[in-house]
């Protein structure tokens, strides 16, 4: 035990003395939450628009002014005709043009049917369709304002609800793939390195002829980083609850068994990584492109798995993130608890001890 | 027989898939004797001496060392043997106080213990300026003496040195043969493998490896007569070229 302690002060020693992972264990973290939570989102807010109104009577005012009314648009110009659209685009003052066509009310009084056209600028087709969506739904309320009085046969009127996430807040969506990215980088990636570089320093060489027993090396390396990821996790919890007011619907306890179930997971995960290489560079190579690239892009993180093509969802099963990003998603935003979540939870659990023996059988290999 | 040899080979053996490393060496070091194990890069010096200090199982063969046998004890082969490798491999960002401790705790040394070998060692290789400042920053001569010293703390009964003063300015490597020649007076047995043939000549006895055998093994007084040379370097050269 007196070894064990006499190792583990040795790490810190390292890892404090060194500003480069005192940045990623500490400064990365903070900086992706607020990255992601203020900077990166999908929400829409104060969206420059323009309005080409050829008609210019009662029913269209009334439209623009609960357009402009509301916190998602802000009229930003008043065109005059359709000449200036593309130049608007062009310069990229505004998002959207909305367009109503000559004679609105009369035709929407007398044919019953009036057009409004919506032109997005689609470059960045994720806003675009919101802007549509939030658009039409403006359009359809007054629609209904307006014919209140009269009745109408048959008419289906959808009524959607966003629920877990009822603001559509996006930092509540990358929460769970932040702390998944960075319990991933620490716990794998600075693990791996961390391991590889006493083998390029020749340290690895004198550990294994003491008397210390291979795996207490393994531990002594890998313990001090189960316990930095802890207080990550629990630093980006704290931010997200304290500055995002992201609710946490679901039991603390049970966040904090499967975040630890996850950094171990990582952790045998950065052990097979430094088995396998030499150098500390090529430990970050293989950390990167091998742990980082498949968590953000194939865990439903970004880009949502259903929406995938289908041999990318079979691959998608076999990425540890996905199912801890699903566990998380559900403890965080919709309370749910372990009867829910045992079979992501399970999975989560096998991986792990697949991932344990597996590097525990090559590190073996390695010593022969 | 066996208290006097430290060190007992027989039959060694070790493949890697079709290749042989270590092919059928027999030797033995005496208790307290400066052996020096020779041979060119390549010669399956480093594969043997791995087998000696248990970190690699022979494929054949019989070994003990310290009296332990490598396949069935070499967790008692470690705690009495010593190891310094040609990296000196010390932590750079720590300090040498620090290096210290942390050797010596995974030695199971007590802190009584290292206080009392640390004052001891930074005072005989005149360290008492640097102790608190980091490895990285000391000249490589002081690094060399400091990994040997840190590989002594637990007082083995052999020290085993892998090309220990390769890249070592010549005064500090006759410096640093001052300190194997201590040591061995104090009866830790030395073993050593080296391809500076000048520092065979200092080695109470030596074994030269070629290809995995070992071609030629007695005092390099007696090597030099049996091939009618005059140094060491001749020994070797006419044996490497066969």
């Amino acid at each position: 035990m007196k070894r064990f302690i006499g190792f583990i002060k040795k790490e810190f020693y390292h890892i404090f003395r060194d500003r480069r992972s005192l940045f990623i264990l500490f400064g990365m973290p903070i900086a992706q939450i607020m990255l992601f939570g203020f900077a990166i989102t999908n929400e829409i807010n104060n969206v420059d628009i323009a309005i080409l109104d050829k008609s210019k009577d009662v029913n269209t005012q009334k439209i623009i002014n609960k357009i402009s009314s509301s916190k998602y648009f802000s009229v930003k110009q008043i065109i005059e005709n359709e000449a200036e659209i593309e130049a608007i685009f062009k310069k990229g003052n505004v998002k959207a043009v909305l367009v109503f066509e000559k004679d609105f009310s009369k035709k929407l009084t007398v044919e019953n049917n009036a057009d409004v056209q919506i032109i997005t600028d689609a470059t960045d087709p994720n806003t675009a369709n919101t802007i549509s969506n939030f658009v039409s739904s403006i359009l359809q309320k007054y629609q209904q304002e307006i014919n209140k009085d009269i009745p109408i046969a048959y008419q289906i009127v959808p009524e959607t609800r966003m629920i877990y996430n009822q603001e559509l807040k996006s930092v509540f969506m990358f929460v769970p793939g932040v702390m998944t990215i960075i319990l991933m980088l620490v716990s794998a990636m600075m693990t791996s390195i961390s391991i590889t570089r006493e083998k390029e320093m020749g340290t690895m060489e004198i550990l294994l002829v003491s008397p210390l027993k291979p795996f207490q090396v393994i531990i002594g390396k890998v313990f001090p980083y189960i316990f930095l990821s802890i207080i990550n996790a629990i630093v980006i919890v704290l931010l997200s609850i304290f500055i995002f007011k992201m609710p946490v619907q679901g039991s603390f306890f049970l966040l904090g068994f499967e975040s630890i179930l996850f950094i171990v997971n990582a952790l045998s995960l950065g052990i097979l990584i430094s088995t396998i290489s030499e150098t500390q560079q090529t430990a970050m190579m293989i950390s990167l492109m091998g742990l980082m690239l498949p968590v953000i892009l194939l865990s439903g993180f970004i880009f949502p798995i259903s929406s995938m093509h289908f041999i990318l969802q079979i691959i998608s099963n076999i990425i540890p993130a996905k199912w801890f990003i699903i566990i998380l998603k559900g403890i965080m935003l919709k309370g749910i608890g372990i009867t829910l979540l045992w079979k992501e939870t399970l999975i989560l659990a096998a991986m792990t001890l697949f991932f344990i023996v597996l590097s525990i059988k090559k590190y073996k290999i390695r010593l022969e | 027989m066996k208290n006097i040899n430290i060190i007992q080979v027989e039959d060694l053996t070790k493949m890697f898939g079709d290749f042989t490393a270590v092919n059928d060496i027999t030797f033995e070091v005496k208790k307290g004797e400066i052996f020096g194990f020779l041979g060119a890069n390549g010669a399956g010096k480093t594969t043997a001496m791995k087998m000696l200090i248990g970190i690699l199982t022979p494929t054949s063969g019989e070994a003990q060392v310290a009296n332990f046998d490598v396949y069935t004890n070499p967790d008692d082969i470690k705690k009495n043997i010593g190891y310094m490798s040609q990296k000196f491999a010390l932590y750079d960002d720590l300090t040498v106080k620090e290096n210290i401790t942390f050797f010596g705790g995974i030695y199971g040394l007590s802190r009584e213990q290292i206080k009392e070998k640390r004052c001891q060692l930074v005072e005989e290789l005149g360290l008492s300026e640097v102790v608190n400042d980091l490895v990285s920053s000391l000249p490589l001569g002081w690094k060399q003496k400091l990994a040997f010293s840190v590989a002594l703390l637990h007082d083995p009964k052999i020290i085993f040195l892998d090309e220990p003063t390769g890249g070592v300015d010549p005064i500090t490597r006759r410096q640093f043969w001052e300190m194997i020649y201590k040591t061995a007076h104090n009866g830790t047995t030395v073993f050593v493998t080296t391809h500076y043939m000048d520092e065979a000549e200092y080695c109470d006895r030596v074994s030269i490896m070629v290809n995995g055998k070992i071609e030629a093994l007695d005092t390099p007084k007696k090597l030099k007569e049996q091939f009618k040379v005059d140094s060491m370097n001749d020994v070797f050269l006419k044996l490497a070229r066969g």
